[in-house]
């Protein structure tokens, strides 16, 4: 066991990806010399050369529609989105290409590629730099939408990203980038598409993915002094979405709170709140709640704190599911 | 006189008289003049009978390719059997040069299935990209791959003028500039991006674009079949010797509508479409071969039968195909069906099962 942050598992599995897979190509804005602007990226160039690391021209659209070709010459592109505000040029080619390119070709020319994209807030990020997107990419039948929330998901997720078979966008959290975790990599992993309860409690679950995850630990430990045991899910990929582990802990504890960064309309937890309510609808004691950002554009970072749902937030809605 | 073929080569002039010192470079003996020949033919043939079978409600919609024919037969041909072809979606022709059953390639028309049901990796032909421009990268990427590999695989990319206004155009041309992809950009400008005229889209000629990204651009007649075969080799030897990508701008024009459920009437003007019938590119090459003497009486009756069995080869797969099993709509969204696409299958066939 030894200490890891999260950007050290994504290049770990980033360079083991490389190392094991020569079909494996990184590129994307920064992502060479400098290793990323998060550093993601470090060292990779040098170790493995440009021709299999490489910068782009600085073009969204162009990334992903490149990474398309080359997936087609059977490669396996790993692309960067240097911000999430910035996916937004390259979404035809997302929706209308890659999304589709399995099913359109009656399975003969899939494109297994993988999109990495530093999402969400909380780090005092200019304008464009701070979104939540994922819903988007959930929304689009053909992709598969993952997120981790510790170093060691991280590096198991993006390993497996690598190898999945279908195209994968996987979001950082980028506010985790930096937190520690005593972790031994590639132990224990769990597959693309199923959630894990990383608490136990019996009064309520809290469901939510990447760095709202710990957000819901702390709120946890918080209700714990107050002698109330909630459960919190971690999602790990939205698409596939693991309702069975959702369900089963809300038919167990019969109250639910979903959190996310991103606004409210139409959020992923709209469809986190509707299908756990269809399936354990006879246990439920309350409403299915849901804390996540404003139905406003992401605020600017001096009043961030007041966006990001916040330990407060969702004790308050820890509260209203109790006594309802 | 009509505007846009300055600085255009051409090997046959309107009359279909070659000029023999341009055409020394051309490669093609006689079986190639005559292949040309059969498959501008077919060319025709086929994309005339994919209009017939949408007027009887066989295709729900088709986009006519008449007018291109030499555009598209005379830059496939140029292909090698490994380069690969990214087509938008009024590719017939190409298709057809390529090996393509067209039958396969109609069902997208006809509403069977998305992309056509033939296999792009096997025919070395895209599945029809109907996002304007989207297709260029692919080809980029792919061809950059094709460098990767060590390979002499070339690819091309076919799209119209309007699609020169899109992005994807910019980022295609400068990613391939850039990484020095093998590839051959080919835009048929067929003077119209449906109702609207070249001269909205662009201001400078579309070839002359090819010089900001730092790569050849050239233009040529893109009725002349020979012209357009012979700057397509050239281009597509540049791209795999020198892994230098080109820029051509095939002048040429849609002597029929957008698609059929266009009306052209209302936007191209008479005069300018019948000056465009004078230079029909399969009455240009016609004369030419006659005057040759290789056209003979024998040889034509010979294309025109492979051209009727063409068309009754799409006439029996098309009338009256039958759409897809419905089970097979969530048979290829992922490698595994997940479990929601389990349960929303199960509901598809039993809702199919109660009709």
């Amino acid at each position: 066991m030894s200490e890891i942050t999260m950007a050290q598992a994504l290049n770990e599995a980033l360079r083991n990806s490389l190392r094991d897979d020569e079909r494996v190509l990184v590129l994307g804005e920064d992502i060479g010399k400098l290793g990323g602007v998060f550093r993601i990226t470090e060292n990779l160039q040098e170790e493995f050369g440009p021709t299999r690391v490489f910068d782009t021209p600085l073009a969204e659209s162009g990334i992903i529609g490149f990474s398309l070709g080359l997936a087609l010459r059977g490669y396996r592109p790993v692309a960067e989105i240097q911000f999430d505000g910035f996916i937004y040029p390259s979404f035809n080619q997302v929706v209308s290409h890659v999304a589709k390119h399995r099913f359109r070709s009656r399975g003969r020319a899939p494109v297994p590629l993988v999109v990495r994209v530093p999402f969400a807030g909380g780090i005092g990020a200019a304008e464009h730099h701070s979104e939540s997107p994922e819903a988007y990419f959930a929304h689009t039948a053909g992709l598969k939408v993952v997120v981790p929330a510790t170093p060691l998901d991280a590096f198991d997720l993006l390993t497996q990203a690598i190898s999945d078979p279908d195209p994968v966008f996987f979001f950082e959290p980028k506010s985790r980038y930096w937190a520690k975790e005593d972790a031994e990599l590639g132990r224990d992993s769990l597959a693309i598409g199923n959630a894990r309860v990383v608490k136990q409690g019996d009064a309520c679950t809290l469901i939510a993915y990447g760095a709202m995850v710990p957000r819901c630990l702390e709120t946890a430990t918080a209700a714990s002094e107050d002698g109330v045991e909630v459960e919190v899910i971690d999602l790990r990929s939205l698409v596939p979405f693991d309702l069975e582990t959702c369900a089963k802990s809300v038919e167990k504890t019969g109250r639910a709170v979903v959190v996310h960064e991103a606004p409210l309309t139409a959020g992923f937890g709209a469809e986190v709140a509707a299908s756990v309510a269809e399936s354990a609808f006879l246990h439920l004691e309350a409403p299915i709640l849901r804390v996540t950002g404003y139905d406003i554009p992401y605020p600017p970072a001096k009043v961030e704190e007041h966006y990001v749902p916040s330990v407060d937030r969702i004790l308050g809605a820890i509260d209203r599911v109790l006594s309802f | 006189m009509i505007d846009g073929f300055e600085n255009a080569v051409r090997l046959l002039d309107p009359s279909g008289r070659l000029d023999e010192k341009a055409a020394e470079a051309l490669d093609l003996k006689e079986d190639d003049l005559l292949e040309l020949f059969r498959l501008m033919l077919m060319t025709r043939r086929a994309d005339l009978e994919s209009t017939a079978l949408q007027r009887q409600g066989e295709l729900a919609v088709y986009p006519p390719l008449i007018g291109q024919e030499a555009a598209q037969v005379g830059s496939a041909y140029a292909l090698e059997p490994g380069d690969f072809a990214f087509p938008s979606y009024r590719e017939l022709g190409a298709a057809l040069v390529k090996g393509v059953d067209l039958v396969d390639y109609l069902h997208f028309y006809r509403g069977t299935w998305h992309g056509g049901t033939y296999d792009p990796l096997e025919a070395r032909f895209g599945m029809v990209a109907v996002p304007i421009a989207s297709q260029i990268l692919h080809a980029v990427g792919y061809a950059y791959g094709a460098k990767l590999d060590g390979s002499r695989d070339v690819s091309i990319a076919y799209f119209g003028d309007g699609a020169t206004s899109q992005g994807d155009f910019h980022e295609g041309c400068n990613f391939a500039a850039v990484f020095g992809a093998p590839v051959v950009f080919f835009c048929q400008n067929n003077q119209w991006a449906i109702s609207v005229p070249v001269s909205k889209q662009t201001v400078a000629p579309i070839y002359r674009k090819a010089e900001a990204y730092g790569f050849p651009g050239i233009r040529v007649d893109g009725n002349d079949v020979l012209a357009t075969y012979l700057v397509t080799r050239q281009a597509m030897e540049r791209a795999r010797t020198e892994q230098v990508p080109t820029l051509i701008e095939a002048v040429t024009y849609r002597l029929g509508p957008h698609s059929t459920a266009d009306d052209a009437g209302r936007y191209q003007p008479k005069e300018q479409v019948e000056q465009w019938r004078e230079l029909d590119p399969l009455d240009r090459y016609r004369k030419f071969l006659t005057d040759r003497g290789l056209l003979t009486e024998e040889v034509k009756r010979g294309f025109d039968e492979d051209a009727n069995k063409l068309a009754a080869h799409i006439r029996s797969g098309i009338v009256g195909a039958p759409p897809p099993d419905p089970g097979d709509l969530f048979e290829w969204v992922f490698a595994e069906k997940t479990k929601r696409l389990e349960s929303q299958e199960k509901e598809l066939l039993e809702e199919a099962g109660d009709q």
